[in-house]
């Protein structure tokens, strides 16, 4: 039996996909005023993260990479941390010491983010190894993009996980994808001469299965069904879930290329400008949720105005409150190179 | 007892005194006819070992997640060249993890590798890649040369929140020393002065604490009494025993495995030149691997290492302020 | 001579020049056709088509393997390193393939490979991106390592570096990507393994690499007004070290303080001091002082990073130290 997908579930997921929007929408204006360096969002990717992580449990162990603040968010992290640590205060969640690159959150299951691409994968397989041998029922989550199954470390790791039938589930999420297909010559493009990504891990033996990232629903049901299998020692799982990159990623500097998120656009079609419109109608998956609750009779307009409200305005909190923190003292980087010795 | 005997006496140790020790890898004592002693262990124990396939970035990358997991896993490499392979994780992962998380997250995990000339290794076999490691801040590193430092060395290792790399070598394996029954985990950061003497210092790591060792012999026949410092540790390093070795005689020789440039002699050359510049009679002198690949043949292999014969004349070297 | 150009931009356009020139040579790297993160390989794949300027996927390890087979088939590769802290998924391929075949099969092959390593520090962009390895690569014999700090120094050592019939790796610093200065319209290519006095000097010697050289020419010019003069010398080449040039100036001064951007503790630092050492161990009046980073990785906060790096004040304090009387 799978768990229910009540209103009041939705909703909350809705709520999370509207910080993690807001979240990085913050960011990118933030940017633009002032230098704060390297980093990735994951705008577009929404509808993948939150619905996928929000069925994890305390105690499950996810390993993420440079595409990360979503994830976090995903899982409860607080923006205030989240912005202190991308902004290397001392306040932030790993003190400064990490930066957007390395957010760790052991609080929220997040021991550590490898930007190395592909560097998540083998620590994945082998928390999953870690927790099997305890004999605990927590899994591991490897949250991946699809450049990273282009890395020596996927073959090795997935052959070790179906090897070892662990409890590890890959979501890989592959925003590489255009209408026409994989597209070439664009920075980072994609070079991967395997047309089907699922088939690097059902070569293994590894379930496997690709589906839309827009879709909630489907991501939702195939996580469930993933995390069952690893909890009741079926193994591991491999999900694709597929989304159209958006066009506010550039490799570096992200831009906000659609602008803020009307959400209003989720019921208000006129609302759509001529530029970007399909992005707006159909590749943006935090307004096709909401156009979806909204189709379903029991949220109003005014529900999701609201919390629209709610949610900018606790994301702009915690970034006042990341600005409002004082750097570390400049002696504590000298700190934490080394656990203290053991009792 | 020997000294291949100790290391599966370390192993068994860690095994039976914490059940979150797992075994990853079977090469501890590589191809010599010492690793069936390896294999009665892991059949009494299979549970708790795992038997990876060959991708050395793979499983030592799973190693170090199962750290994090709450295992306390020991990793072997075999071959110290194969940790090349597992680079990325070793060093991008398992010595940064605790820092970038701001102290959130331990690697309480312990890598093995027999290093260094084996004879007939070849090019590909033949490293000593300790130095590159040690460059990397975050991980700690154990140089045992005798059976009951393995034994000591590696309870701390085990019992340490941090990852640790274990140097070993396969030529260490034959070699025979005490071992206490109630033996005692030996701090990291304490060297060893495995002979004393007043005329030089010889500090040495590993295998060549061996070859060092036999060299004094012949040395002290001819009335140069050698001192040798074996640090048991590089990371943490015993900086003070070494200094107040070299304050004692004066002149020190670094006999070290490694390639010279930039390998572990030149770390403490270094630093004996910054600390004690005053208390050197004559400068200090390296004697490591030269610095080429390491060949095939015998004989030119014999001619790359530091042999004891080496050790000895460069040490006269010393004396007589060459 | 050329008007004042980029950093980057000598090394694009060096390149451009090594592939006019030879048509062996080659280009292999993530996303170089579209010129990189930072630009270095912009408009070569227009001018020079995919099968000169070749995209690969992210996987170091098979990439510098590629190489290595192209090179041992006749081709001349350079390949792009994004970052120096990924060149450690690529480790058995260079220091087992690259640096050896040439020696394990007695001289019968040759690894003509030029491999781009950007590293250093900068950006905030933490552990993972931000490592100086050289040492590493130091410590393998059969590897040449350049790490041009002068414009000039970027084009020449590059040309030098691909028409060496030998593995060369070329350590650029993004933090002098931007700097300023000026080449030749056609260039030469420089000698590889020379330091140079790039400011002579009689009271001390410092020698450093990569972007540590602006930080000591710097530190140089700010003892000048306290009547210090420093020589500091640009290493310009990791392997082999120039001990001539260096011993000979502390011939002449006796001290030392040699400054990297590395971690000091098995640094590049260790092996200079030691190789000093015992070349002119009677000429130093006081002990070498080496200047780097501290034992820790790489913070990612700005405000830590500043801790991290070593600054004109650190070099200045180090030089002051080889000179107690002052």
């Amino acid at each position: 039996m799978l768990p229910d997908l009540n209103l009041d579930a939705q909703v909350a997921m809705l709520r999370r996909m509207l910080i993690a929007r807001r979240f990085e929408e913050e960011l990118i204006e933030l940017a633009q005023d002032r230098d704060i360096g390297h980093f990735h969002v994951y705008v577009g990717q929404e509808s993948t993260g939150i619905p996928a992580l929000s069925l994890l449990e305390h105690g499950d162990l996810s390993f993420t990479n440079h595409r990360n603040h979503g994830h976090l968010i995903a899982r409860g992290a607080d923006p205030g941390p989240m912005y202190a640590e991308i902004l290397g205060r001392v306040t932030g969640y790993c003190r400064g010491k990490g930066g957007t690159l390395h957010l760790a959150s052991v609080e929220h299951g997040f021991p550590t983010t490898s930007s190395a691409t592909g560097g998540c994968i083998p620590l994945a397989v082998g928390a999953g190894m870690g927790l099997s041998r305890l004999g605990s029922d927590r899994i591991s989550v490897c949250l991946m993009g699809d450049g990273a199954l282009e890395e020596g470390a996927w073959h090795e790791s997935a052959n070790i996980a179906a090897m070892e039938s662990l409890p590890v589930i890959f979501l890989c999420e592959n925003n590489s994808l255009e209408a026409l297909g994989q597209r070439a010559g664009e920075y980072p493009s994609s070079t991967m001469a395997v047309r089907d990504l699922t088939e690097l891990a059902s070569v293994f033996g590894i379930e496997a299965v690709a589906i839309d990232g827009l879709d909630v629903r489907a991501v939702h049901e195939t996580m469930s069904r993933a995390v069952l299998r690893a909890r009741c020692g079926e193994g591991p799982t491999f999900i694709e879930a597929r989304t159209v990159r958006w066009p506010g990623n550039r490799p570096i500097w992200p831009e906000l290329a659609t602008g803020r998120t009307d959400i209003s656009m989720a019921w208000e079609d006129s609302l759509v400008p001529e530029e970007h419109a399909i992005w707006h109608r159909k590749q943006d998956g935090l307004l096709g949720f909401t156009r979806e609750l909204l189709a379903e009779g029991n949220f109003r307009t005014e529900a999701v105005l609201r919390l629209d409200e709610e949610t900018t305005e606790h994301v702009r909190e915690g970034l006042v409150f990341a600005l409002d923190s004082s750097y570390p003292d400049p002696e504590e980087a000298l700190e934490h190179v080394f656990s203290p010795a053991g009792d | 007892m020997l000294y291949a005997e100790a290391v599966v006496e370390a192993l068994r140790r860690s095994v039976e005194g914490d059940d979150r020790v797992h075994l990853m890898g079977q090469y501890f004592l590589g191809l010599t006819p010492y690793r069936t002693m390896v294999g009665d262990l892991y059949r009494e124990y299979p549970d708790r070992v795992y038997f990876p396939p060959i991708a050395e970035l793979g499983y030592v990358g799973a190693g170090i997640g199962a750290a994090i997991a709450g295992l306390r896993p020991i990793v072997d490499c075999a071959t110290a060249s194969f940790t090349f392979q597992a680079f990325a994780q070793i060093l991008n992962e398992a010595a940064n993890i605790h820092y970038m998380s701001g102290g959130q997250t331990s690697v309480p995990l312990v890598i093995h590798y027999n290093h260094g000339v084996r004879g007939g290794g070849a090019a590909q076999h033949s490293h000593s890649p300790q130095a590159m490691m040690w460059n990397t801040p975050g991980l700690e590193i154990i140089t045992p040369s005798h059976p009951a430092d393995v034994i000591g060395l590696v309870q701390t290792a085990v019992a340490s929140d941090n990852p640790t790399i274990w140097v070993d070598h396969v030529r260490l394996f034959d070699t025979e020393g005490e071992v206490a029954d109630d033996i005692e985990p030996i701090p990291f950061g304490q060297a060893s002065i495995r002979r004393e003497g007043d005329d030089l210092t010889i500090f040495a790591s590993s295998w060549m604490v061996c070859r060092s060792l036999e060299a004094a012999e012949t040395l002290g026949a001819e009335g140069i009494n050698v001192e040798v410092v074996d640090p048991r540790t590089l990371v943490p390093l015993d900086e003070e025993a070494i200094l107040r070795s070299v304050a004692k005689t004066g002149r020190l020789l670094v006999v070290d495995e490694c390639h010279q440039r930039c390998g572990v002699g030149s770390e403490i050359v270094a630093v004996v030149a910054e600390q004690a510049h005053g208390d050197l009679v004559a400068p200090i002198r390296r004697l490591t691997t030269l610095d080429v690949p390491v060949p095939f043949s015998a004989p030119m292999e014999e001619f790359v290492e530091p042999t004891v014969g080496k050790i000895v004349e460069a040490a006269r070297a010393v004396v007589d302020g060459r | 001579m050329t008007d004042a150009i980029r950093y980057i931009d000598a090394i694009s356009s060096t390149l451009r020049q090594e592939l006019k020139r030879d048509d062996d040579v080659i280009v292999l790297g993530e996303d170089v056709s579209y010129g990189g993160p930072f630009g270095a390989t912009a408009g070569l794949s227009d001018m020079f088509g995919p099968t000169r300027i070749v995209d690969t996927p992210i996987s170091e390890g098979a990439v510098m393997g590629l190489a290595v087979g192209a090179a041992l088939a006749g081709r001349r590769p350079v390949v792009e390193v994004m970052f120096a802290d990924f060149i450690t998924l690529a480790m058995d391929q260079l220091i087992n393939h690259a640096a050896k075949l040439r020696y394990m099969t007695d001289g019968q092959l040759s690894v003509p490979l030029t491999i781009r390593v950007q590293g250093g520090v900068g950006g905030g962009y933490g552990a993972h991106h931000s490592q100086s390895l050289e040492a590493w690569f130091l410590h393998v014999p059969g590897l040449k390592v350049v790490a041009p700090c002068s414009v000039d120094d970027a084009s020449g050592l590059l040309a030098a570096a691909i028409r060496d019939d030998d593995p060369v790796v070329y350590l650029e610093h993004r933090g002098l990507y931007w700097s300023k200065g000026s080449i030749m319209s056609h260039v030469d290519p420089a000698t590889i393994g020379l330091a140079a006095v790039v400011r002579p000097g009689a009271d001390v010697t410092v020698v450093a690499v990569s972007r540590m050289v602006q930080v000591a020419m710097s530190a140089a010019e700010k003892l000048a007004a306290d009547g210090v003069d420093v020589e500091v010398v640009d290493l310009r080449t990791v392997s082999p070290i120039d001990l001539e040039t260096i011993t000979e100036s502390i011939r002449r001064t006796g001290r030392l303080v040699v400054a990297h951007e590395a971690v000091v503790t098995g640094g590049l630092g260790a092996e200079l001091v030691a190789g000093v050492h015992a070349a002119a161990f009677n000429s130093l009046t006081s002990p070498a002082i080496r200047v780097g980073a501290p034992f820790t990785p790489v913070p990612a906060s700005p405000h830590l990073e500043r801790l991290y790096v070593p600054t004109v004040d650190d070099v200045i304090a180090a030089v002051l130290e080889t000179l107690p009387e002052r």
